[in-house]
């Protein structure tokens, strides 16, 4: 990445102005980062409760082999989202095979489907009674459904560590192809005719080059995997998040459990930290000579059919397959019964809940990336990051740790209403659904400045200083120049907030109001009975309401390619999806 | 900073949307027990008594959220099961004591809190999934899962669940804290698999010949069996049979709750023991059997035929409450075997 610099410290004629504007800024982005810390508030209060004996306990039982399952997973998942996010982005970017267009925007396809439900529709489907295994009993003659003992168990470690990978890696594959496409392509260039082979090309220049792309991608992938409660349980793997979850729910210890997760929180947040710093003094892109892209080499025979077939199987593995188990099953239920008539009711509570929540993330977004722009404030930075952090805590944890904050404030809303006019009005907050977006603005906040954030790095600040001195007010330069030339950006971001809000799971059934049905929660109510296939058609419904702004988020991101240099707002960070800690 | 004319308008549409759950219902119910178990008893308590109910399903984290909610907290009727859940309702004083004749009437007393605190609505028992094919027994006692006999051929969900928790604990009453540490190792060397999934998933798995016992509570037999889980359901029911275990010394089956408890701030007391009220009498008990396979707490209502059909029942009648006494002990048992691992 470029070595961001805060444009605005470049340009300071009226100090006392300016300081007075950072000020604001600092406050604003102050507000925004008490309430994205509350849960963390609200999980320390638990904490410093205390959990009596539970420690020692945990410690001498479960907690080590939690780590070492925790470490195992994310070590797994961390490499098969680079080396298939990193080779699947240099495969479309810089090789011509048949499919190569479709496969360029249908590999993001997997961020449309919740990992709780891929785990589901795998465990079914490769169960010695389910489709794979009937099909090769049937083709060998096979009665006895142990016939197939060597078949690999889903249920399992590996399992998990495969089928996370292969929901994730577009995290890692979109920023890495971008990035490929924008490199200039004279330096791989260069490294051809000074003698360097393909695969010493890839691996000596591009790889490195990578490694933002990587960096942040992988990070996302690795705090989902993190923090990932549903396809863990379905597979019983015991992470450290399902530590936390059952000395919650089964220990009834939510004192034992915000203090786990807690300490989780200080690792990951170090960690991140760690690798920024890694990275801190490291430039990656240049600007200039960018007047090309790299022409894709044309494979034929063999190679092109390889090159397909390599490009399907991702495809298939993190989408396809899911999403058929899906349709076939809800195509059942409605063949059998018919549209569950509260079908409408779920998709609109879904659909505006997200809605709701996006521009709201948006509006904050747009706060705290022009913060990390214009203030000076050596405070400033530190603000920016922590805004984030609702990313980096499991989604259980957080919507226990946001209950109390948000509760407590409403209950001061109903006593002080109650106090002035006698009556009682209830908790409006919780029962008009603003809580609910409140959480996932919490959730989600990274998603959205990181995206706004990187847009916004890629408008030179000597626009800034250009509309300045032909006497532009700040706030005229940020709507006339800025805003149309970060759209692009912004759509993004939104887009991946409003399908992350879709999928969310554990913050929607605690945090929502009374008789607030989504899909999301129907999903889990069926599947919790038994029923799945009842549940079927809401899963469905999810992912395919998710295809809509993934495939639009393909082609924001893919449209200007060929001209971006030219589009400032619209190059590779433009399109990082949710970097909560990482970006700047 | 950047005006978005739209996110008002989008505010105040998402505001109208929401604002009739504020307004209309007059029950009031937060439940762990999924919707499609619970609404259709609420319509029918609507449709014969005209109140309104309004239900929230949350799996996790209902206790913290109505302790958090406080004095304004909407919630009438608190619904779980498990004895263990209902009884930590009470120790975080988030119930009040309901007197109700009726309610006496319908639930024996050993089913009720102290205080008349909380109420059994329903039972389930703890019983054993054999292979119709690979099993011969067709009795047998909790203690003999931990037999060598059965080495590598048991299937069962996580330790740290409540309902295996809850048998462990049950297991520690009468057996003592040491025995029961030595009968959970033997039980986890006898596992077939790593213990995950749900009861119906030892049903599926014994059909895989995975395994071939297995330990799964009642009313799934009934959801299997009956279709309702669709096709494919019935199949997995099919390939088991049914034992009700005893323990060692002879005495019943280990049998769990559903229950409800009306909250302490309920801010519709009498809808909500109506509801309570509703929800023992013959007909929605006849639901609970029929709809959910569940046993009926009510004497007298029958069970579902085949429920019935799975053997008489005959609970363990050690109370409820001494069995919670030891349930920390039963997941820290899990926790020290590693049996989850």
């Amino acid at each position: 990445m470029t070595s961001r610099r805060r444009p605005a410290a470049t340009l300071a004629p009226a100090t006392t102005m300016r300081d007075r504007s950072d000020r604001l800024w600092l406050l604003a982005s102050g507000l925004v980062v008490l309430g994205v810390l509350s849960p963390v508030g609200g999980l320390l209060y638990y904490a410093s409760r205390g959990s009596g004996d539970l420690w020692p306990h945990l410690a001498g039982t479960i907690l080590p082999h939690a780590l070492q399952t925790t470490v195992l997973l994310l070590g797994g998942v961390g490499i098969i989202v680079s080396v298939v996010g990193v080779g699947m982005a240099w495969l479309v970017a810089m090789y011509r095979f048949p499919g190569r267009r479709l496969f360029e925007w249908a590999l993001l396809l997997p961020l449309a489907v919740p990992t709780y439900i891929v785990a589901f529709a795998y465990l079914d489907v490769m169960h010695p009674v389910g489709p794979v295994q009937g099909a090769i009993r049937g083709l060998f003659g096979f009665t006895d459904p142990r016939a197939l003992w060597w078949f690999p168990e889903i249920r399992s470690l590996g399992g998990a560590i495969v089928l996370l990978g292969f929901v994730l890696y577009p995290y890692v594959y979109l920023p890495a192809r971008a990035l490929f496409l924008m490199q200039s392509p004279s330096m791989l260039e260069v490294a051809r005719t000074l003698g360097g082979s393909r695969r010493r090309v890839f691996f000596r220049v591009a790889l490195p080059l990578a490694r933002p792309a990587v960096a942040v991608g992988a990070s996302l992938a690795l705090m989902e995997a993190l923090n990932d409660i549903g396809a863990s349980e379905f597979l019983g793997v015991r992470t450290l998040t399902v530590a936390i979850y059952t000395t919650w729910v089964t220990r009834s210890s939510i004192e034992g459990a915000s203090q786990i997760a807690l300490v989780m929180l200080a690792v990951v947040v170090a960690l991140v930290w760690l690798e920024r710093r890694g990275r801190r003094r490291q430039r990656y892109v240049s600007r200039s000579n960018r007047s090309r892209t790299a022409v894709p080499t044309p494979l034929t025979g063999w190679r092109a059919a390889g090159a397909t077939l390599l490009a399907l199987l991702p495809i298939a593995i993190g989408f396809l397959v899911p999403a058929s188990y899906l349709v076939q099953h809800a195509l059942r239920r409605l063949v059998e019964h018919g549209v569950p008539p509260a079908l409408g009711g779920w998709l609109v509570n879904t659909v505006l809940a997200s809605a709701g929540a996006t521009v709201a993330a948006i509006a904050v977004g747009l706060l705290v990336a022009y913060t990390a722009r214009f203030a000076r404030h050596r405070l400033a930075p530190a603000l920016v990051r922590l805004s984030s952090i609702g990313y980096a805590v499991p989604g259980t944890v957080l919507a226990a740790g946001m209950l109390m904050p948000f509760a407590t404030l409403d209950n001061w809303i109903a006593d002080a209403w109650r106090a002035a006019t006698g009556e009682r009005i209830g908790l409006v907050l919780s029962g008009l659904g603003i809580v609910l977006i409140f959480g996932y603005v919490i959730r989600f906040l990274g998603v959205a400045s990181g995206g706004i954030e990187a847009g916004l790095s890629k408008v030179p600040s000597s626009l800034d200083m250009a509309a300045r001195s032909l006497g532009s007010e700040p706030m005229r330069t940020v709507a006339r120049i800025h805003v149309p030339l970060i759209r692009p950006a912004i759509a993004a971001a939104g887009l991946l907030v409003f399908v992350d809000c879709m999928k969310e799971l554990p913050l929607t059934l605690l945090l929502r109001p009374l008789g607030f049905e989504t899909l999301s929660t129907t999903v889990y109510g069926e599947a919790a009975r038994g029923t799945y296939e009842d549940g079927a058609i809401a899963a469905l419904m999810i992912v395919l309401a998710g295809l809509g702004p993934v495939v639009m988020l393909a082609r924001t991101s893919f449209r200007d390619q060929p001209q971006a240099s030219a589009r400032a707002g619209s190059g590779s960070r433009a399109v990082l999806p949710a970097d909560p800690m990482l970006t700047g | 900073m950047i005006r978005f004319p739209a996110s008002g308008t989008l505010a105040l549409a998402a505001a109208a949307a929401l604002l009739p759950s504020l307004a209309a219902a007059e029950v009031n119910v937060y439940t762990t027990r999924e919707p499609g178990l619970i609404q259709p008893l609420l319509d029918r308590f609507t449709a014969e008594t005209g109140i309104e109910t309004s239900a929230i399903f949350v799996k996790e984290g209902l206790a913290e959220r109505v302790a958090a909610e406080g004095a304004n907290s909407p919630a009438d009727v608190l619904m779980t099961v498990d004895y263990g859940n209902l009884m930590e309702l009470v120790e975080r004083d988030l119930t009040q004591p309901v007197q109700s004749d009726v309610l006496e009437a319908a639930i024996p007393e050993n089913l009720r809190g102290e205080n008349d605190e909380w109420f059994t609505l329903s039972m389930r028992a703890r019983v054993i999934y054999a292979s119709r094919d690979r099993v011969e027994e067709t009795a047998m006692t909790y203690e003999d899962l931990a037999d060598d006999k059965w080495q590598g051929r048991v299937c069962i969900r996580p330790g740290q669940h409540p309902y295996n928790t809850s048998l462990i604990a049950a297991l520690i009453t009468r057996d003592g804290r040491e025995e029961t540490q030595e009968w959970l190792a033997g039980l986890k060397d006898n596992l077939a698999r790593t213990p995950g999934g749900g009861d119906r998933d030892v049903a599926k798995d014994i059909l895989a010949g995975i395994c071939d016992i297995g330990v799964g509570n009642s009313y799934y037999v009934g959801l299997m069996r009956s279709g309702s889980g669709g096709e494919e359901q019935k199949a997995w029911a099919d390939a088991i049979k049914v034992i009700l275990p005893t323990f060692a010394d002879g005495s019943g089956t280990h049998v769990n709750i559903s229950g409800a408890a009306v909250a302490k701030n309920a801010p519709n007391r009498e809808d909500a023991v109506k509801l309570l009220e509703f929800l023992v009498s013959d007909e929605a008990q006849q639901i609970y059997a029929n709809a959910n396979y569940e046993y009926p707490v009510k004497p007298g209502v029958a069970a579902d035929p085949i429920i019935a059909e799975l053997g008489e029942l005959k609970i363990d009648p050690t109370p409820l409450t001494e069995i919670a006494a030891n349930r920390k002990d039963a997941s820290m048992l899990v926790d020290e075997v590693g049996f989850d691992n």
